[in-house]
């Protein structure tokens, strides 16, 4: 039927990359509202061990006991309608280790998304989510001889508890907020990724994630943990086609580094604009280990994430750079949060964040150095850009310190594209949405390059498509 | 029955009711006085009402994220205020000793006049009124009532406005009326005096178009001994092309608390320069709010605190820029010793149609401790393009170079992180624009490092 499939592409108004879907053929669906006989049904298809089913549980109550955190965060998470969502659905199959195996219309997805190219092109490995369940998992083999285990977190749990209860829920725990309950008790899909002693993974782990369903929430869970020594970069896309309801994607990745290691998690998320897009990440550095989050915001109705780094270890360090890209109706309200626990450890933050029609960007950070350390150091820096006249962007961040043998320091400007700037490209023959996003591009290039160049390329694409329609 | 007050010198004095004798949390509003308008009467009482109806901050309030909430419930144990006797009364007055050539002085202890300077006759003949309160609301009830806390509450305290609102019974009452330029500061003690008494100073100054005024506030205690609590409120207005300079030094014991509600208005071409010093109080809750409401407005929003052992200083801010074409600046300025505690939360919010707007912020924090913390907030909400504002906030400690370069020049270890603490501070107080204002609190910070060295 791939005749059909193609009409059905073609019958959606594309407006982006992602903006096309298939039929739904879905063996398992939970069906709409979240119960404890959701949860059930969920174990049941899963086949979770009992431990899993009682972790769930609790986190379903911790869930529906929690507030929404409106006090701080915008009121339009109250627009969530819980009770009309589906929290699992999946074909029932295991995920395909051959692109050859996928089905037709999955491949299809992926393809469009440009998938196995990449993964020829320089991918480690690569795992692609659609809707609640893995579709298709491929690790090279050279990656997998050195012992990286690299599977979907429901493998990961079966396969090798030992590793990943150890982890499980440690770093962020269940009740640290209500999207992360939520997740917890409805999880399905995500990577589990374990990187042995000293093992470098040269070339980056990607995962896919793809909502294809209409009022589908996506959970995925992904544990990272990289061993002494060890090093790994992961990668996730995401995108959704836009459906008349909103969707919702509420993820928790949890990463540990141990003594020495090294782990880069780079998020590009260009979610349809009807996704509310709220993620708990976390990380938990050891001594002289390094966590860098690069996140970079594009879709999605409303997104919310603030990935942190917990430095328990000596000389642990800590990173996250951000762009934010907040187009009309858009509310990308991002940040980063950095817990200082050991002695010597340092932080950085940058972000900057594009505003442009209505959209609105938020940066939220909080640095915490607690008592009796020493040589703690922080930078933060966060730069806005207005494009239009009704933008709007905020900042707040919350610095506490503890004690005199540390330095932080914070930054934060508003800014906008000068008239002179693009009065002086115009003189020399660009139209204005052309040295619009010449100076949009200028203002986060720095950034830019921290990304790998498929990224780069493609963020820059985005940024030329937002301002054609945009100045004025 | 509490007999009349005319809240004026060598009035007779009352004592309150043994009723009131409670906590001032639960004491009602304050006993009313003949001769003043019904409409302050009514809302004395109303006040109350919205106070005792209000809950106290919680936990979860962003208004109070990282404040101490055991210091606004320990507030408990503060009682309304009796009033000071003739001597004690003759002894504060001769303590009232600020500025030296001050255009006029008023002092206040427990919220009663004690003493005016001749300058307030001299003031009246210009067309300035330099009043206390009550006398304002007896004579000129109609123009209070147009300026008297008006202001929305807008970062936490409202509750504290409202107690204010219901107990508050003098304080100054400042009109300079258009073109008017008073060229020397107006100076105005505010004392508590007695363990456990609550005052309410109340400071309300109005310039008109073109005019220009100074006016040096102190909260002081009369025994450091005692605990105190100053729950203030002053609103600022300068209407076009009007200046104003503004200073507060807060000096009460350390064991007293404070709660100081601002509300600045700046209309168009018109200036607001104001400096707080913070230099006493066990706990002592700021919130200034600054509204832009015309263009070429500018205001400047200082602060120099000296934190010390057991001390919270918790100043929340903000710049609303309402109008187009105006311009901010903040700069606060934190030193902090043993296990002080200071929480700086700020906030620069530009309006839909403010385009043009210049605002900036930055709050500075040197800690002298490896016990101290310091929380800083600066926030940006930014609703407009065509704007230039930036906002920072540091925390640090003293440079060994700065340090070692000073110990080169013979300076011992604890002069010099005196000496580079005082500089620290004073960075902020310079930029008053008013010498004489500067060269006491500069006098009072030094004095202030002086006592930590004993």
């Amino acid at each position: 039927m791939p005749e059909e499939e193609t009409a059905t592409v073609q019958s959606i108004k594309v407006d982006s990359v992602g903006d096309f879907r298939f039929p739904e053929r879905n063996k398992f669906d939970a069906g709409r509202g979240l119960t404890e006989k959701t949860i059930d049904y969920i174990c049941d298809v899963k086949n979770d061990p009992d431990w899993v089913r009682d972790f769930r549980k609790r986190a379903l109550k911790v869930f529906l006991e929690k507030p929404m955190p409106t006090h701080w965060a915008t009121k339009d998470l109250e627009n969530i309608k819980f009770e009309d969502i589906r929290y699992y659905l999946s074909d029932g199959e295991r995920p395909k280790r051959t692109w050859d195996e996928v089905p037709e219309d999955v491949k299809n997805t992926f393809d469009r998304l440009g998938i196995p190219e990449q993964e020829r092109a320089f991918l480690a490995g690569v795992e692609a989510q659609y809707d609640s369940e893995a579709a298709y998992s491929n690790v090279q083999k050279a990656v997998s001889d050195q012992g990286v285990i690299f599977v979907t977190s429901a493998d990961g749990l079966k396969d090798h508890p030992e590793i990943f209860r150890k982890w499980f829920g440690k770093v962020i725990p269940t009740a640290d907020n209500k999207f992360s309950a939520l997740n917890s008790a409805v999880f399905s899909g995500g990577s589990f990724i374990y990187v042995p002693p000293g093992v470098k993974v040269k070339h980056p782990l990607q995962a896919y994630f793809r909502i294809n369903s209409e009022n589908f929430g996506q959970f995925e869970r992904t544990l990272i943990i990289v061993d002494e020594g060890a090093e790994v970069t992961y990668m996730e896309g995401c995108t959704a086609p836009k459906f008349e309801t909103s969707t919702l994607h509420s993820a928790v990745v949890e990463l540990v580094a141990m003594k020495d290691a090294k782990i880069q998690y780079i998020t590009v998320q260009n979610w349809s604009s009807n996704v509310y897009n709220l993620v708990t990440k976390r990380g938990v550095a050891h001594e002289n280990a390094e966590i860098r989050w690069i996140d970079c915001n594009i879709g999605s109705r409303l997104t919310m994430k603030y990935p942190g780094v917990v430095m328990k270890g000596r000389k642990a360090r800590g990173e996250v750079i951000s762009i934010a890209l907040a187009s009309d109706g858009q509310h990308q309200d991002t940040g980063a949060k950095m817990i200082h626990a050991a002695d010597e450890t340092s932080s950085n933050i940058v972000s900057k964040s594009i505003s442009v029609g209505t959209g609105r960007s938020t940066y939220r950070g909080q640095v915490h150095i607690p008592k009796h350390l020493k040589g703690c150091k922080n930078n933060t820096e966060c730069d806005a850009l207005l494009i239009n006249t009704n933008s709007r962007t905020d900042t707040y961040p919350a610095i506490t310190v503890r004690g005199n043998q540390h330095a932080t320091q914070h930054e934060a400007s508003v800014s906008q594209v000068s008239e002179e700037q693009i009065f002086y490209m115009q003189q020399r023959g660009l139209s204005e949405a052309e040295a619009m996003s010449l100076s949009v591009n200028g203002f986060i290039n720095d950034l830019v390059r921290e990304f790998p160049m498929e990224y780069s390329v493609e963020l820059k694409r985005l940024i030329d498509l937002e301002m054609e329609g945009s100045v004025g | 029955m509490p007999e009349t007050v005319l809240d004026m010198p060598n009035s007779p004095e009352t004592k309150e009711s043994a009723a009131e004798a409670t906590s001032i949390l639960s004491a009602g509003p304050v006993a009313a006085e003949p001769g003043m308008p019904q409409w302050f009467r009514d809302g004395q009482a109303a006040a109350w009402g919205e106070f005792a109806a209000a809950p106290m901050p919680v936990r979860k309030d962003e208004a109070w994220r990282f404040a101490n909430l055991k210091r606004v419930a320990a507030l408990d144990s503060f009682a309304p205020a009796d009033p000071v006797s003739g001597e004690a009364a003759a002894q504060l007055v001769k303590e009232s000793k600020g500025l030296a050539e001050p255009c006029a002085r008023l002092v206040f202890a427990n919220d009663h006049l004690i003493h005016e300077s001749d300058g307030v006759r001299e003031l009246r003949e210009q067309g300035v009124l330099c009043l206390p309160l009550a006398y304002a609301l007896m004579e000129y009830g109609d123009l209070v009532e147009k300026h008297f806390m008006v202001a929305e509450v807008e970062l936490g305290s409202a509750k504290f406005a409202a107690l204010h609102r219901a107990r508050v019974r003098s304080g100054t009452f400042l009109f300079v009326p258009k073109g008017v330029v008073v060229d020397r500061p107006i100076e105005v003690f505010h004392w508590a005096s007695g363990d456990g008494a609550a005052i309410f100073p109340h400071t309300l100054i109005i310039a008109e178009e073109n005019a220009q005024v100074a006016v040096f506030d102190h909260f002081c205690s009369a025994a450091e001994g005692e605990a105190h609590f100053a729950c203030g409120v002053n609103d600022l207005s300068a209407e076009t092309g009007a200046r104003v300079t503004y200073a507060a030094a807060q000096q009460l014991s350390a064991k007293s608390s404070a709660i100081q509600i601002n509300s600045t208005t700046v209309g168009r071409d018109a200036e607001i320069r104001q400096l707080q010093a913070q230099l006493g109080a066990g706990w002592s809750r700021t919130e200034s709010v600054s509204h832009l409401t015309g263009p070429g407005a500018n205001s400047l929003m200082l602060s120099a605190a000296v934190a010390t052992a057991g001390q919270e200083i918790d100043q929340r801010t903000l710049q609303h820029h309402e109008s187009e074409r105006a311009t901010s600046d903040l700069l606060y300025k934190n030193v902090l010793f043993g296990d002080a505690r200071t929480i700086f939360a700020g906030l620069i919010q530009v309006d839909e149609r403010a385009h043009y707007t210049d605002a900036y912020q930055k709050c500075r924090n040197l800690l002298m401790s490896d016990e101290a913390e310091a929380n800083s907030m600066p926030g940006l909400e930014i609703n407009a393009d065509q704007v230039k504002c930036s906002h920072g906030a540091t925390t640090g400690q003293i440079s060994e170079e700065e340090l070692f370069y000073l110990e080169a020049r013979g300076i011992p270890p604890e002069s010099a992180k005196r000496l580079i603490a005082t500089g620290f501070a004073f960075e902020a107080i310079d930029r008053l624009g008013n010498p004489a204002i500067q060269d006491l609190i500069e006098a009072l910070v030094e004095q202030r490092f002086a006592n930590l060295a004993e």
